[in-house]
């Protein structure tokens, strides 16, 4: 089975639901663990690479969690395949740059994955759609446990878990959540809510994680430190973190309808503007107007619409995504054509915004969650 | 201070549990590690680029380290910010001491342990646990309670050889 085949189709995975949906995208925990005996893989050499992928690889996949999952060695899946598996979220991008010697096992309900000779011998992550940072813990917890019985890890009682970047050492645990922050980065709250973060020791980053842009207006944000602290409270720490977060972007939102209502209209109505009847558009552009077009769908204003048709948009006009409806390899201008033909065909049914002025009577915030 | 040519322009800080870490950068550095960028910004991947390599090379007394099990050397970590193998950790111990301190809570692990591992730091406690208390029970000459203690210390001793991790 092709990994096509094997993931769920975007709108699916787009109508996925969770806790504080609306403005949490995505939780994540992700644990790095490595084998004792054998260099981690940036050092290693190719034989010794693949011989540690074939001592994880059965181990990963006898574990009941990930009966009939998809596993492969990277070198058997394609560029167009790793990119897909990128603008998905299941792979780091570091990851997807790997060839023989690494690997990959994705659980059927995408909950699960597993890298194998990424930065380090295991990266597992367990993933939940909305903010569920508690059960991804404890679903990760169980599969470590599990694999614990049956490789022979790398730990010391005084570092806990070695890793190949002393970042990483002790817990080995990356907690993160995906988050969409219109309304912080419309008011200009976004910067002094960043640095408060830093402050307290965790790091936020774009949509892709290290490095990368803040696309859409999509955050992550995540512990940075890992010894000298149980995973529990750091998982705990991010989570209240998370909720003040979300607080404020709320109340950006209804401050900005409130004192702004016209700029906000202005954004959205134009987002909608433009996606509906563009016929060029980059990816970029996309990710940035759709943000906004999601917001207008949290305030109301697009009655016909849901976010699940936004969220599936997000994942399919991605450029992996997008050249993967053709067989011939279309250029980055092809695609911007063909990307704006599918939405205007998409946006063909969702009327015109609809912006409800704030004391006319109409809801300015749909607080579902 | 890190490149130590020009003149620092941007102090930055970051509170780590009630730690105060303080970098202090010229504009050069500043934006060549993205600290104006917001989203692309973090103080450990900072301290790990700029500072980590040269602590480590100065550990080694000015002789290069070189990792008897996987052949690792400072001049290695300087480039890839990775160590080599599980075993780098006890030969760059002394260089790494520091970085862990700037850029983690603690510097002793306090998380999760492998079960077997769990199993017998949870006995060593215990046993600590009634050593204090046999202890007590001697000194108020309360033998019978001594000796019931005696017995669960042994049993104790011989469930640590039994759960011994290999």
């Amino acid at each position: 089975m092709t990994i096509h085949e094997f993931l769920s189709p975007p709108v699916e995975s787009a109508r996925r639901t969770g806790p504080h949906d609306r403005i949490v995208m995505s939780s994540r925990v992700r644990l790095a663990r490595n084998l004792r005996s054998m260099p981690f893989p940036g050092w290693a050499k190719k034989a010794e690479r693949i011989k540690a992928l074939e001592t994880i690889r059965p181990a990963v996949e006898s574990l009941p969690q990930l009966t009939g999952a998809f596993s492969e060695t990277m070198d058997n899946l394609g560029p167009l395949d790793k990119q897909i598996l990128v603008e998905r979220h299941l792979i780091s991008r570091e990851h997807a740059a790997k060839n023989a010697g690494s690997g990959l096992v994705l659980n059927k309900a995408e909950s699960l994955c597993v890298m194998i000779n990424e930065e380090d011998h295991l990266r597992m992550q367990a993933l939940r759609p909305g903010l569920l940072l508690q059960e991804a813990w404890v679903a990760i917890d169980q599969v470590d446990s599990e694999l614990e019985r049956k490789l022979d890890y790398a730990f010391t009682a005084e570092l806990g878990y070695l890793t190949a970047c002393p970042t990483n050492l002790g817990t080995g645990i990356r907690v993160s959540a995906m988050l969409h922050l219109p309304g912080l980065v419309l008011a200009e709250q976004i910067n002094q809510i960043i640095q408060s973060v830093n402050k307290l020791g965790l790091a936020v980053r774009g949509l892709y994680g290290e490095g990368t842009e803040a696309l859409g207006n999509v955050f992550q944000v995540s512990n940075q430190m890992t010894l000298g602290e149980v995973e529990v409270d750091i998982v705990e720490r991010l989570n209240k973190v998370l909720l003040q977060i979300i607080e404020h972007e709320e109340n950006a939102r209804g401050m900005l309808l409130e004192k702004k209502p016209k700029i906000v209209f202005n954004f959205i109505g134009r987002a909608y503007g433009i996606l509906a009847n563009a016929h060029s558009i980059t990816s970029k552009e996309t990710m940035n107007q759709l943000s906004l077009m999601r917001l207008g769908i949290d305030l109301g204003e697009f009655p016909t619409a849901d976010r699940a048709l936004i969220d599936e948009l997000f994942i399919i006009t991605q450029p992996a995504h997008l050249q993967k409806k053709y067989t011939e390899k279309l250029a980055a201008e092809e695609r911007d054509v063909l990307r704006a033909d599918m939405l205007r065909e998409r946006l063909q049914n969702v009327s015109r915004p609809n912006p409800k002025m704030p004391g006319n009577g109409g809801g300015s915030l749909d607080k579902r969650n | 201070m890190f490149c130590k040519q020009n003149p620092a322009k941007v102090h930055l800080t970051q509170i780590v549990g009630d730690k105060m870490q303080k970098v202090d950068l010229c504009e050069e550095c500043a934006k060549q590690k993205g600290v104006n960028d917001p989203a692309g910004f973090s103080l450990a991947d900072l301290l790990l680029g700029l500072g980590a390599s040269q602590e480590i090379a100065q550990a080694g007394g000015g002789e290069e380290i070189k990792c008897p099990n996987c052949g690792f050397t400072q001049a290695d970590f300087k480039k890839a910010g990775r160590l080599g193998c599980s075993q780098c950790y006890t030969t760059f111990a002394e260089g790494l001491e520091g970085l862990l301190k700037s850029m983690h809570k603690g510097t002793k692990h306090v998380g999760k342990a492998p079960l077997a591992l769990r199993q017998s730091r949870d006995l060593t406690e215990r046993l600590k646990h009634l050593q204090r208390k046999l202890d007590k029970a001697v000194t108020s000459e309360d033998f019978e309670q001594a000796a019931t203690l005696r017995d669960e210390i042994k049993e104790t001793k011989d469930q640590m050889t039994q759960t011994a991790p290999k």
